[in-house]
């Protein structure tokens, strides 16, 4: 039993990374995703069993009851929920999984500090290293991946905190980026100070010099985060995303695990190319996320002559009835009022009198890349009639009626035509093309870039005011009047 | 021992396989996707509890305690929105069918 045991962990390790590749390859397939995660979670569970196993570990208890206690409260919150809220709760998730990697590191560290201050000049560089010692890579990679983990514990709880609504403004001052800088360099030069401790001979140690470059990365992780508003939150949390898995397949190198070595390098790849994807469909570069100043130059934008024109539901629902060609444009607002149920029930009254509908999504609809088609899949939209931006431009010069619910910015034309303006060269909806637009708006405020919308003043569009779910509801009703 | 240059070989063979999961993959499945890598680096759970198993002095143990922690809701949070996001696309699927 003895020899057989750590063969027999070694092999649960690759069959958890095993079913984590296989997962993953799963659920990047429509048909096959739902099983996708459940092979991955039976990984995790075989890992975890696994680990329990491991011979020579101490805290038992506290281990399970640390377990218990994550598991539970994420498994409560996560069930308990809306829909809308995912986005913030991947934030939320993915900032626990950093802040535990950044924990290893500092625990690791810390105990690598303890032994090496105990017995001085053992682990020297220079002379023959004890075995016990931790490796000088991996005390490199330990440093590095406690610093990313603990900006992204940092950064993805603001994040969190934003799109929760807690925390609605940006918070901008002068000399923010010189002062990221300064505490980046500090870290820097800190990490590299207690480096030559942990491998000069007979050098102490400083605990609380790791303590601080803890505190270092978590400062840098607020102030990166704080400055940076909600339009760009999605590319954020990807982007910590894959910070989170690098610093687990660094610490994963640290503890010799092979199982989180390929997962977090996994995730670290996948997700560093999700964050470009996300970053180019909004026409953004990832160095203009973080370090751009989104919004400051909007003082010298075009002014927008024309009124809105407002229409009643009455009419918007016979415009409608009597079209051929129905595009309908859903943006973060309908799913704020929960209205993808009442709009598809408004689609599907009007697919029964004969009109062609589609939904045309924007790559960045919503809070994140498909966050959209999640939406309208909960409420039972078939994939066939949802349409991405490449494939519904083309077609909506022959729409006869575009229906707007919620969208704002993706679908501005500015971004075609004004070269001041901040969301200028992001790619739209083409909606203005169309014959008619109808927008459903709650009041005339401006979208989440803060950019005014020149669609609302154009001849062809009409405004139907009111909340979401409610507006939907009586061009519903107005529907059924007319049949009856 | 994973040292030096095998180490390497490990990281870059599945940076690839992360980037090529992900290389073509449709639009409708990046967040499900994101989600569902965020539930995968909760393995961190795993290094957690190696850490916590190691620690000796109380200062360790809480360190490795809140890792354990954070590790097990990342992994758990993870699991659930990601399989409640799948769900959708079963529902809509049986409507398709019939």
């Amino acid at each position: 039993m003895e020899t057989l045991l750590p063969g027999l962990i070694k092999a649960s390790y690759f069959l958890a990374a095993l079913l984590f590749i296989v997962g993953l390859k799963r659920m990047s397939s429509p048909r096959t995703a739902r099983t996708g995660i459940l092979w991955a979670g039976v990984g995790m569970l075989v890992a975890v069993a696994a680990t329990f196993a491991l011979p020579g570990l101490h805290n038992r208890e506290l281990m399970l009851a640390a377990i218990v206690l994550g598991t539970a409260a994420a498994w409560w919150s996560g069930r308990r929920v809306a829909m809308t809220a995912m986005p913030q709760m991947v934030a939320l998730y993915n900032g626990m999984g950093g802040g535990a990697a950044a924990a290893i590191g500092l625990a690791e560290l810390i105990a690598a500090a303890a032994w090496i201050n105990a017995h001085p000049g053992q682990c020297a560089f220079a002379a023959a290293p004890a075995a016990t010692c931790l490796a000088p890579s991996a005390t490199v990679l330990a440093y590095v991946g406690l610093f990313i983990g603990a900006v992204s514990f940092a950064g993805s709880l603001i994040a969190f905190a934003k799109l929760q609504g807690w925390m609605d403004r940006r918070f901008v001052f002068s000399g923010q980026r010189a002062l990221n800088g300064v505490i980046l360099l500090a870290a820097l030069a800190l990490g590299a100070w207690t480096l030559t401790a942990d491998f000069g001979s007979g050098l102490q140690v400083s605990l609380l010099a790791i303590v601080v470059f803890a505190a270092l990365a978590l400062a840098l992780g607020l102030l990166m985060t704080l400055p940076i508003g909600g339009a760009d939150m999605p590319v954020v949390i990807s982007l910590y995303n894959a910070f989170t898995g690098l610093a687990v397949a660094f610490e994963g190198y640290v503890l010799q695990n092979e199982a989180m070595i390929i997962a977090g390098m996994v995730v670290g790849a996948a997700g560093t190319l999700l964050t470009q994807l996300m970053a180019r469909a909004m026409n953004r570069s990832l160095g203009n996320v973080l370090f751009g100043s989104f919004g400051a130059a909007g003082g010298a934008a075009q002014a927008i002559a024309g009124a809105q024109k407002p229409i009643e539901a009455a009419d918007a629902a016979v415009m409608m009835a009597y079209a051929e060609r129905v595009v309908i444009v859903p943006g973060y607002g309908m799913a704020v009022a929960q209205a993808q149920h009442k709009v598809w029930e408004f689609a599907q009254a009007l697919i029964a009198r004969g009109v062609k509908v589609r939904f045309a999504i924007h790559p960045v609809a919503g809070r994140m890349p498909g966050h959209m088609n999640v939406l309208l899949a909960e409420a039972g939209v078939p994939y066939d009639l949802i349409a991405d931006m490449d494939d519904i431009n083309p077609e909506f010069p022959t729409t006869d009626v575009v229906l707007v619910i919620g969208a704002n910015d993706v679908v501005n034309p500015v971004a075609r035509t004004d070269p001041s303006s901040p969301i200028y060269g992001m790619p739209i909806l083409d909606v203005a093309t169309a014959k008619n637009v109808i927008v459903v708006k709650r009041g005339k405020g401006t979208g989440f870039a803060g950019i005014e919308n020149a669609l609302f003043y154009a001849d062809n569009a009409r405004m139907l005011y009111g909340d979401g779910q409610a507006a939907v509801a009586s061009l519903i009703a107005e529907l059924k009047a007319m049949d009856g | 021992m994973i040292d030096g240059f095998l180490a390497l070989y490990i990281f870059m063979l599945a940076a690839f396989t992360g980037y090529e999961i992900i290389a073509r993959v449709p639009v409708i499945l990046h967040t499900p996707l994101m989600s569902g890598s965020n539930f995968v680096h909760g393995i961190v759970v795993v290094g957690a509890m190696v850490a916590l198993g190691h620690a000796q002095t109380p200062l360790e143990q809480v360190i490795g305690f809140v890792g354990v922690l954070l590790g097990a809701g990342n992994a758990a949070g993870g699991y659930v929105v990601t399989e409640r996001m799948l769900d959708m696309f079963k529902a809509s699927k049986k409507k398709e069918g019939g």
